[in-house]
């Protein structure tokens, strides 16, 4: 089954995320990640998540959410022509020397920011498109995550297409 | 502008709205509102638990197509109420219930009688919300009773915090209603209904099945004019009973897992079947893939998240099902002016005569005899509400109806002790109309504290007890796939109707023939209090024809070994 991106509009109240995800879990959506903030009007969120389905049942995703009444517009981002982004922060063990400056290259490499250094630590933020995230963790689990944090995935359509 | 109490523009709003009935229980957080209900003429109905007050206002919903009110206190009242809230809304009947809740300070501490009902409610119903000052009242009661009673209709839920009742705001009774989400236009596009009508116009053996969104549009008349048009059969959904006249010459009756002979056998022979405002609920198609295999199916709803959802459609319409039948009408009589009949001759080979039938079996009165005569006794415009099992579906195959709004069950939920309340609210929305409330022993033990209700508010409704002493439709199945090893439904410990009628002052009388049953439903329509008709039926009676659990519309059983 693919992975999909669906970005909507929703009144920017409370109980509106908990609706939202209220009805994922009652209709069996398996949704990946979510992440919410407000647009232009704060009276209005964006909401965009991504969701692993088959295309019936990402039809009635859409359709479900459509129908919320605190849902103002739904779409299915299209794969070809929308920019997907995700921040991770990660805190990496490097009290030995070598792996310090193998953190720092793939951070480098990756246009990352070095957030905190101490002894034994480094704090970085690393922005990419969400496979670009999954291979500079792969690459840096060698020197040894303490902890991680991301955000979930962002997205917005290119040029004149919009939500 | 004005300024007043929470609770008295509470009880304004409400007027406002047209409000004539509240159904329900006060208690602590509602006392304000209570009060301020003495100084209005709106009529409180007092019911003996929440869920009855809820079903009340769920069968004044249904029988008149308005708005039914119920209303109950924070915490277990606002439980209470959630099963009837749930069957409102899966049936899509137009329901705002209103719940107290405790003081804002004390939300979230744990209070006595607190309940996160919002959190609780959100799940079964169309909306929810809760009041954060007394100014906002106004506008939260005329949101809850626009969004109730528009789109595909369904469940409203309100919660209000004691002090927003006591303390005084600013109020505006004319608030502007803006959910940019939420359109109230299900206007049809032209071109989803030429494709459709290309299709039905072309079909050999059409065949219509109408769902309870034909009797939410008030489509009745233009599906009959469809039906007329095309020379197509017409079954219906139960909730659809009645949005098609059970003795129109194109009637089929009931479909799926208790369908008739007539509807089980040629819906899966349609080679078009125009499903109208239903959501396909799988006690209508049974097994999916037997429900219609070689035909196209065209669905009309108001709902777009219906369509594909459990049978995938060739085409469909989205919008009103009574402009959609409109519309279809009008296009299809262009198209066709002269449908061949021998399609709906085979309506002739399914037609039985019940009153050739014997009234009894093993002794006792059998229960489609008592339906069928009931039927003979009532006026036209009578209504009925089941309660849910054998007696329910007995109702839906052998009580005829003949006109919208005039049968009522609850289908979606299947909540067991709906039909009695509910036909107290009915009988509150009509009270010039015979209401009678067809029932099992036990569902009817589920609710019957509101017999209190109906006796004090005078409301004499009828009910008519199957009374088999057993919950019948479980112990089918026991009967049926269980090799008869009946666990947990024998009730062994029922009440003597009679004395339990007579206890709260309704009239209680047990019947043993046909004869003497009509007698006291002649009689109870035109009595001033609640009857109770007992009538003692066979345990071991199967409700027929029954579809398997797990098999098709082909698979139907006629009769039981």
């Amino acid at each position: 089954m693919a992975i999909h991106t669906v970005s909507f509009l929703v009144e920017n109240k409370a109980g509106v995320l908990f609706n939202v995800t209220n009805l994922f879990r009652r209709r069996g959506f398996n949704i990946e990640s979510i992440a919410v903030g407000t647009v232009q009007d704060p009276k209005y969120s964006r909401m965009t998540i991504t969701v692993e389905a088959d295309a019936k049942t990402l039809a009635n995703l859409v359709e479900q959410l459509e129908k919320m009444v605190e849902v103002i517009k739904v779409k299915r981002l299209d794969p070809l022509r929308t920019i997907k982004r995700e921040m991770l922060l990660v805190k990496l063990s490097t009290h030995d020397p070598l792996a310090r400056e193998d953190a720092l290259k793939y951070i480098n490499g990756q246009h990352g920011l070095v957030l905190d250094i101490d002894d034994e630590h480094i704090m970085a933020e690393v922005t990419g498109d969400p496979w670009e995230l999954e291979e500079f963790l792969e690459y840096v689990k060698s020197i040894g995550i303490v902890e991680l944090s991301r955000t979930g995935i962002t997205a917005l359509e290119k040029g004149r297409l919009q939500l | 502008m004005t300024e007043m109490t929470g609770s008295k523009a509470f009880v304004k709003s409400l007027e406002n709205e047209g409000t004539k009935h509240i159904f329900g229980i006060s208690g602590g957080s509602l006392i304000p509102i209570c009060d301020n209900l003495l100084d209005s003429d709106m009529r409180f109905i007092l019911a003996r638990h929440e869920q009855g007050g809820a079903h009340m206002a769920d069968g004044y919903a249904r029988v008149l197509g308005k708005v039914g009110v119920c209303m109950a206190t924070s915490g277990p009242g606002a439980t209470n109420l959630v099963t009837g809230v749930a069957t409102a809304q899966i049936d899509s009947s137009p329901v705002v219930a209103f719940t107290g809740q405790v003081n804002r300070d004390v939300i979230g501490s744990d209070g006595f009688q607190e309940c996160d009902i919002i959190g609780v409610s959100a799940s079964v119903t169309k909306y929810n919300m809760q009041v954060r000052t007394p100014s906002e009242i106004p506008e939260a009661v005329k949101k809850a009773f626009f969004i109730a009673n528009t789109g595909r209709k369904g469940s409203v839920l309100v919660d209000i915090p004691k002090d927003c009742t006591t303390m005084s705001g600013e109020m505006d009774f004319d608030p502007e209603i803006i959910f940019r989400g939420y359109s109230t236009d299900h206007t049809p596009l032209p071109q989803e209904l030429d494709w459709a009508a290309q299709i039905l116009a072309k079909a050999e053996r059409p065949l219509i099945m109408a769902g309870g969104g034909v009797i939410a549009a008030g489509a009745s008349n233009e599906l009959v004019a469809l039906s007329e048009a095309l020379l197509a059969p017409t079954a219906t959904t139960l909730m659809g009973k009645g949005g098609f006249p059970n003795d129109h010459p194109m009637n089929l009756g009931l479909c799926g897992m208790h369908g008739t002979e007539a509807s089980n056998t040629l819906v899966p022979q349609a080679d078009v079947l125009l499903v109208v405002g239903s959501r396909f609920s799988d006690r209508t198609t049974a097994k999916v893939a037997d429900f219609n295999p070689n035909g196209k199916i065209v669905h009309i709803d108001i709902d777009r998240s219906e369509i594909d959802k459990n049978v995938e459609s060739m085409t469909k319409v989205v919008g009103d099902a009574k402009l959609a039948l409109a519309g279809l009408l009008e296009r299809v009589k262009a198209l066709k002016q002269n449908p061949d009949a021998a399609w709906s001759k085979k309506l002739e080979d399914f037609r039985c005569d019940w009153s050739a039938e014997a009234d009894v079996a093993n002794g006792y009165l059998r229960a489609p005899k008592i339906i069928r005569a009931l039927r003979d006794e009532l006026p036209r415009d009578a209504i009925v509400t089941t309660e849910v099992g054998q007696n329910q579906m007995w109702a839906a195959l052998h009580y005829d109806a003949y006109l919208p709004r005039t049968f009522h069950t609850s289908g979606g939920l299947g909540t067991m002790g709906w039909g009695f309340p509910a036909s107290i609210g009915a009988k509150a929305a009509k009270p010039e109309v015979p209401v009678v409330d067809i029932a099992g022993d036990g569902s009817f033990g589920m609710t019957e504290n509101n017999l209190a209700t109906a006796v004090e508010e005078e409301l004499p409704v009828i009910v008519v007890v199957l009374n088999n002493n057993v919950l019948g439709m479980v112990a089918q199945w026991q009967r049926m796939f269980y090799d008869r090893r009946y666990s947990a439904v024998k009730l062994k410990g029922n009440p003597d109707m009679v004395k339990l009628a007579e206890a709260y002052g309704a009239e209680g009388v047990r019947v043993e023939s046909l004869d003497a049953f009509r007698t006291e439903v002649r009689r109870a329509i035109k009595a001033d209090v609640p009857t109770v008709i007992d009538v003692p039926i066979d345990p071991n009676e199967n409700v027929l024809p029954m579809i398997p659990p797990g098999m098709g519309l082909k698979d139907t059983l006629w009769e039981a070994d």
